[in-house]
């Protein structure tokens, strides 16, 4: 690993803008509502850290297309990382914030939004962490980028851009919230010669 | 983090990285489903040279809730009692493959002797060494004074949090009562609290001052009283009269309990003197009608009973901490029993 060095100026490429993140969020809004048909019982729960912003946005627009859809009542976040199957090869990560709505998770449809869908792994331990906190009626998979490999089944529901890429490449998502500046999905590491680090800034998917 | 053996060598960032955990850990605490998957697999030992009852139970508590498996080890009725070493015990644990160990010992220092002598490769957590550190202790302390303090008051940059996540001591006062000279709760609390940036006023009497503390990094008193009034502490910290560790009985420290509680005991005339927002702390067991009187301790201002669940929490976050990440001597070889010195303990 080589921090610092600037190997991502190689094969760094833009692959949505903040126009296209806004058409697909909205586009994931009205589907939830459709899939759901309507919005009662409709609880979004973002998976930190841009999993939290990205439902905080889902929730606007919900609420945009159904005003009976009210966010202080319908959205939480969910941390998994004392779920995490890979922990142990990690340095140890701080745990993060869970906020559900008062009125729990019990009966409801549950939206789990993620910024990128890659092993399946942080699902996998959002699911174990939903079971310990409540019984959902249904729990639905939305994510801005999909980016394949998936190392368990676990499938999406709602996609913003199902995007091909190569293990070796790195996916990373900015959002304005988060990282300051225009929202942007990033794809870096195009070329074998780059395993560099260098992307800190942004969420990479693991 | 490698190792919590004292709070004097963690640094404010590890203290409140310590506290926040401990605020989420607590969290859990108050589902339907309190037991995380987190350290499935580990094995933590509760080795218990002097009795404890609540902090082991904290620790046992805090061990299982994160899923780990728990041993219970203590000296009475075990191979210690029949004269084993602490060297030889721990060359047992590390057989054993413990992950953690969680130590109380009645000698200073032996903590940190097992962590460091090169017997076994867990994570060592001091639950108390002699007249030396309790951590654990001190953090739920911190813990439970910056829930009520500093997520209250919104102040000392706690940007508003309600349990004041990510926030300091800044500006606190905090009087620590009574028997110093024998409470490790006292020396891990001052230190901790100095590194949170909170002022510290240790009053006790003369006799139960330690030599030496003048070089700790609080005040002194003699006078109850005075402190309370003319100080005005935001957290008063009473601490148990050890008369177990009084070996002349209580007389060689000081004339009489009678005259002990009439100076330094908490009762309702001196909890009138605090500032209205004040709470009032004792680590347990506590002597009633000694340092504390009944008012005092039922209070609507004592958080004691309080303090036992957030140790649960602070005890988890330690463990956490300490045991969930990876671990680069992982696959080092084992400390190999002959090549360390003789070591004496």
């Amino acid at each position: 690993m080589s921090p610092g060095m600037p190997e991502h100026t190689t094969g760094r490429t833009t692959v949505l803008g903040a126009q296209e993140i806004q058409r697909a969020l909205t586009r994931i809004a009205h589907e939830v509502v459709e899939r759901s048909k309507g919005v009662d019982d409709v609880v979004l729960l973002g998976i930190p850290t841009r999993g939290v912003t990205l439902a905080r946005r889902l929730a606007e627009r919900l609420a945009a297309i159904e005003p009976a859809f009210d966010p202080a009542h319908s959205l939480g976040e969910l941390d998994v990382t004392m779920y995490r199957d890979d922990l142990r090869r990690h340095p140890t990560r701080a745990v993060g914030v869970t906020t559900l709505p008062a009125a729990g998770i019990d009966d409801k449809i549950v939206v789990l939004v993620d910024d990128v869908l890659y092993s399946g792994r942080t699902i996998r331990a959002a699911l174990d962490a939903l079971s310990d906190l409540g019984r959902p009626r249904v729990v639905r998979l939305a994510c801005l980028v999909d980016r394949g490999h998936r190392e368990l089944p676990i499938r999406p529901d709602f996609v913003g851009k199902n995007l091909p890429t190569a293990t070796t490449e790195r996916v990373g998502v900015r959002l304005q919230e988060v990282d300051g500046g225009e929202d942007a999905v990033v794809i870096s590491g195009r070329g074998p010669a780059d395993g560099a680090d260098g992307d800190a800034g942004a969420g990479v998917a693991r | 983090m490698r190792h919590l053996l004292s709070t004097q060598d963690l640094s404010k960032d590890d203290a409140i990285l310590l506290l926040d955990t401990a605020a989420q850990m607590a969290a859990t605490q108050s589902r339907e489903i309190k037991k995380l998957p987190t350290l499935r697999g580990r094995t933590v030992v509760n080795l218990f040279f002097e009795d404890s009852t609540r902090t082991r139970i904290s620790f046992e508590t805090a061990a299982k809730r994160l899923s780990a498996d728990v041993i219970n080890f203590s000296a009475k009725g075990s191979s210690v009692s029949k004269g084993e070493s602490l060297k030889d015990t721990a060359l047992t644990l590390h057989a054993m493959g413990a992950d953690a160990v969680v130590v109380r010992h009645w000698a200073s220092g032996a903590p940190h002797q097992l962590a460091h002598a090169g017997w076994l490769d867990a994570a060592v957590l001091n639950a108390g060494d002699g007249t030396h550190q309790h951590p654990t202790q001190a953090l739920l302390d911190a813990f439970t004074i910056r829930r009520h303090l500093v997520g209250l008051r919104g102040g000392a940059g706690g940007a508003g949090h309600p349990d004041g996540t990510g926030a300091d001591l800044a500006g606190l006062r905090v009087a620590i009562v009574g028997d110093v000279l024998h409470s490790r709760v006292a020396r891990s609390n001052v230190h901790l609290l100095h590194t949170l940036g909170a002022e510290v006023t240790l009053v006790s009497p003369p006799t139960l001052l330690p030599v030496g503390v003048e070089t700790w990094p609080c005040r002194t008193s003699y006078d109850l009283d005075a402190t309370l009034a003319g100080w005005q502490p935001d957290a008063v910290m009473m601490l148990r009269v050890q008369r177990e560790r009084m070996s002349g009985g209580a007389g060689a420290f000081f004339p009489s309990p009678l005259e002990y509680t009439r100076r330094y005991g908490l009762d309702g005339r001196r909890l009138a003197l605090l500032p209205g927002h004040a709470i009032v702390m004792h680590p347990g067991p506590m002597n009633r009608g000694l340092e504390i009187s009944a008012e005092a301790a039922d209070s609507a201002r004592s958080v004691i009973v309080e303090q036992v669940a957030n140790g649960v929490a602070v005890r988890m976050a330690a463990l956490y901490l300490l045991l969930a990440g990876e671990r680069d001597d992982r696959a080092d070889a084992p400390p190999a029993p002959a090549a360390t010195e003789g070591t004496a303990l």
